[in-house]
């Protein structure tokens, strides 16, 4: 009864939309043409793609050739690759302290390891916990539905969430201290504030690489194992030999996405270590971006745009990959 | 049925394997890994100021008793004493160095001095609601709140009808571009916000709406994900209801409304959701765009005020939770088709 009287509102509501937009959009088809009408349902897409990214896209190659701390490109004056000049230049590029843009290359290579062992944790993780949920396990469900839900959450709250658990009075300290181990402020210890922005990483994101690893499991064809079984194979044979060979496509898929996203490392990060503390130790890229164009002292648009498009660079190439992948899984 | 019977059963009649025994510490330890962080955090927002610090942690909110005693102005905490052996509930009156001073709440006489050690403050569960009820009185988390329904509510509604419009004539029709214009759409999939977040932050100063609710919405309307989704589940709309539409002289306009529209309500759903779970989640691009505090979305809103009352967690975690309880409601609900959704789509 509700649903339908629900359902009904709904329709009234439609019905009023369409009545005052009709007209005019009649009107149009009249003086336009049925042969045009594609692009009037275009027009409003393709003018906010337009405005707000394919602008946005062109703008920032050009903003990188710039400097000053001007807004307007009009204002700008024309640097040439001073900017990249300023990024890349360095002595020696395993130390950024001796390099023109230290906090870059710190920035640099915190991503790069972070990148590492989230990626390495995150695809552990999530294999075996997709390969456990696609056993004829009781609660299925209920357990695909607990490790997903933290991917809902917002970065925010998940960081505030880390924040508390972590705290010096928080829970991981008393647990610690029931064990008989001294309480530690991990989060102002350059190693364990590291180490946990991985493990939350890993926790926040996990359940949808699980999920897209589930679905490739379940597409494996049953006759496999069956024969598998009639062949008397162990079950680590049949994981090695017919699971991971099969869902290797969806692995390196996976495996792309993950690099792709681990590079854009930014919120949870941000508000868990407040702002990429302790020192620098959890500054990463984008951090790195918004600093030198937001912070209210900086402005460097023209930095961060090089930076930007640097970043853009390795997304692209990372993405090429993905797409040749994907390509290759369909055939 | 016998509930361990229930609970035990196996598909096939095998002994139980030592992978089975691995899998279910994996599970269980994963499912305590999700939700011990998430429950106790709850569970510390219920706490009084008073309690939220104190180390070790208890597990549920309590908070010191107080009465009043006949005799004293203010309400007085109670303490259990120990004297002689014998254990009594007594109000405290005042604290001298290592003494203190103690009267019986029901018949207070003359106030007995006790040593400070053999005594422990009675406590009881109590739920802090004003952790709760403060925010939403103080502190603009109103404000915030209202600020994010709205970005969600109207960038959802925008998205779904922007993107349909595209998709309807990227699949429907037959014209010069129509290739050209999807690819070019779908291609903008790869950049993320982090490469273009500057020059956009200029556009959007550039037309007037910075620190502009609408500078937040605007940009992430048009999104090729939509389209691209709206786009695949339209091919599958047989072409034959449109002609005999048009044989019947519905405009186009029509057509996409009475049509289109209805028989593409499931996959308008999925994406409904995802951009209600996107848009209430946002925080990188509502932080770049939002500079006044009357104007925050509840996430900036919350990241500011952590920056700024970093020692009241009480607050930050009532809030936290407020800010949480949608998203878990919807997913409660709609589980199975968020599930499906992303399972099928690639998308989150």
């Amino acid at each position: 009864m509700t649903t339908l009287k629900r359902g009904a509102a709904l329709y009234q509501a439609g019905e009023t939309i369409m009545r005052a937009v009709e007209a005019p959009v009649n009107g149009m088809e009249r003086v336009l043409g049925r042969k045009r009408m594609p692009w009037l349902f275009l027009a409003p897409n393709l003018v906010l793609f337009g405005i707000f990214t394919f602008l946005p896209i062109a703008i920032a190659v050009g903003y990188a050739f710039t400097g000053g701390t001007n807004l307007f490109v009009s204002d700008r004056p024309f640097v040439g690759f001073e900017n990249f000049r300023t990024l890349l230049a360095c002595d020696d590029y395993l130390r950024p302290g001796t390099c023109r843009e230290s906090l870059f290359w710190t920035a640099v290579w915190n991503t790069l390891w972070f990148v590492a062992f989230n990626v390495v944790a995150t695809l552990l993780v999530a294999l075996i916990t997709a390969l456990i949920l696609n056993r004829a396990i009781v609660a299925r469900g209920f357990f695909r539905a607990i490790f997903f839900y933290p991917v809902l959450l917002s970065p925010v709250v998940i960081g505030l969430i880390w924040k508390w658990f972590l705290d010096r009075n928080g829970l991981l300290n008393a647990f610690l201290q029931m064990l008989g181990v001294p309480p530690e402020i991990f989060l102002l210890d350059v190693g364990w504030s590291r180490f946990f922005v991985v493990v939350v990483s890993v926790w926040f994101h996990m359940g949808f690489y699980t999920l897209i690893l589930l679905a490739g499991l379940q597409a494996i064809p049953k006759e496999l194992y069956e024969a598998a079984a009639i062949d008397a194979a162990s079950p680590r044979r049949t994981l090695l030999r017919i699971t991971l060979p099969l869902l290797g496509p969806n692995l390196l898929v996976v495996l792309i996405l993950l690099m792709i996203r681990s590079v854009q490392i930014f919120d949870e990060a941000w508000v868990l270590t407040n702002g990429g503390g302790p020192g620098t130790a959890n500054s990463f890229i984008v951090q790195y971006i918004y600093q030198m164009a937001f912070s209210s002292d900086l402005r460097l648009f023209g930095l961060a745009s090089a930076a930007s498009v640097l970043m853009g660079f390795v997304l692209l190439v990372l993405t090429l990959i993905q797409l040749r992948l994907g390509r290759r899984m369909e055939s | 049925m016998n509930p361990i019977r229930f609970l035990t059963r196996r598909r096939r009649a095998e002994r139980i394997d030592i992978t089975d025994i691995l899998s279910w510490i994996w599970l269980f330890a994963g499912t305590l890994a999700v939700l011990v962080p998430v429950v106790w955090a709850g569970l510390s927002s219920l706490k009084p100021a008073a309690e939220i610090t104190r180390f070790p942690p208890t597990l549920l909110p309590r908070a010191a008793v107080e009465q009043t005693v006949s005799g004293f102005d203010k309400p007085l905490s109670l303490w259990q004493v120990t004297i002689d052996g014998e254990t009594r509930e007594m109000a405290m009156v005042r604290r001298i160095g290592l003494k203190a001073q103690m009267v019986d709440p029901v018949s207070p006489q003359k106030p007995v001095s006790v040593d400070v050690k053999s005594i422990t403050p009675v406590q009881r569960l109590t739920v802090a609601t004003q952790n709760y009820a403060d925010p939403l009185t103080r502190f603009n988390f109103l404000t915030f709140l209202k600020n994010s329904v709205f970005v969600t509510f109207v960038a959802t509604v925008l998205t779904l009808l922007v993107n349909a419009m595209a998709a309807f004539a990227l699949s429907k029709y037959r014209f010069r571009g129509d290739k050209t214009v999807f690819v070019i759409i779908i291609s903008t999939l790869m950049i993320p916000l982090a490469v273009v977040m500057v020059p956009a932050y200029l556009v959007v100063v550039g037309v007037g709406l910075a620190d502009n609710l609408w500078g937040v919405i605007l940009p992430t309307i048009a999104s090729p994900t939509a389209v691209f989704l709206l786009r695949q589940y339209m091919l599958t709309i047989p072409d034959e209801l449109i002609e005999a539409a048009r044989v019947d002289a519905a405009s186009e306009f029509c057509i996409f409304w009475r049509i289109i529209l209805p028989l593409t309500a499931p996959a308008l759903a999925v994406l409904a959701i995802f951009s209600v779970l996107w848009r209430w989640n946002d925080f990188l691009w509502p932080l770049i765009v939002l500079n006044s505090r009357e104007n925050f979305t509840l996430q900036v809103g919350l990241n500011a005020f952590q920056g700024e009352f970093s020692v009241q967690w009480h607050y930050i975690l009532a809030m936290t939770f407020l800010s949480l309880l949608p998203v878990t409601i919807v997913f409660v609900f709609l589980q199975k088709y968020i599930t499906t959704g992303i399972a099928g789509t690639g998308m989150k």
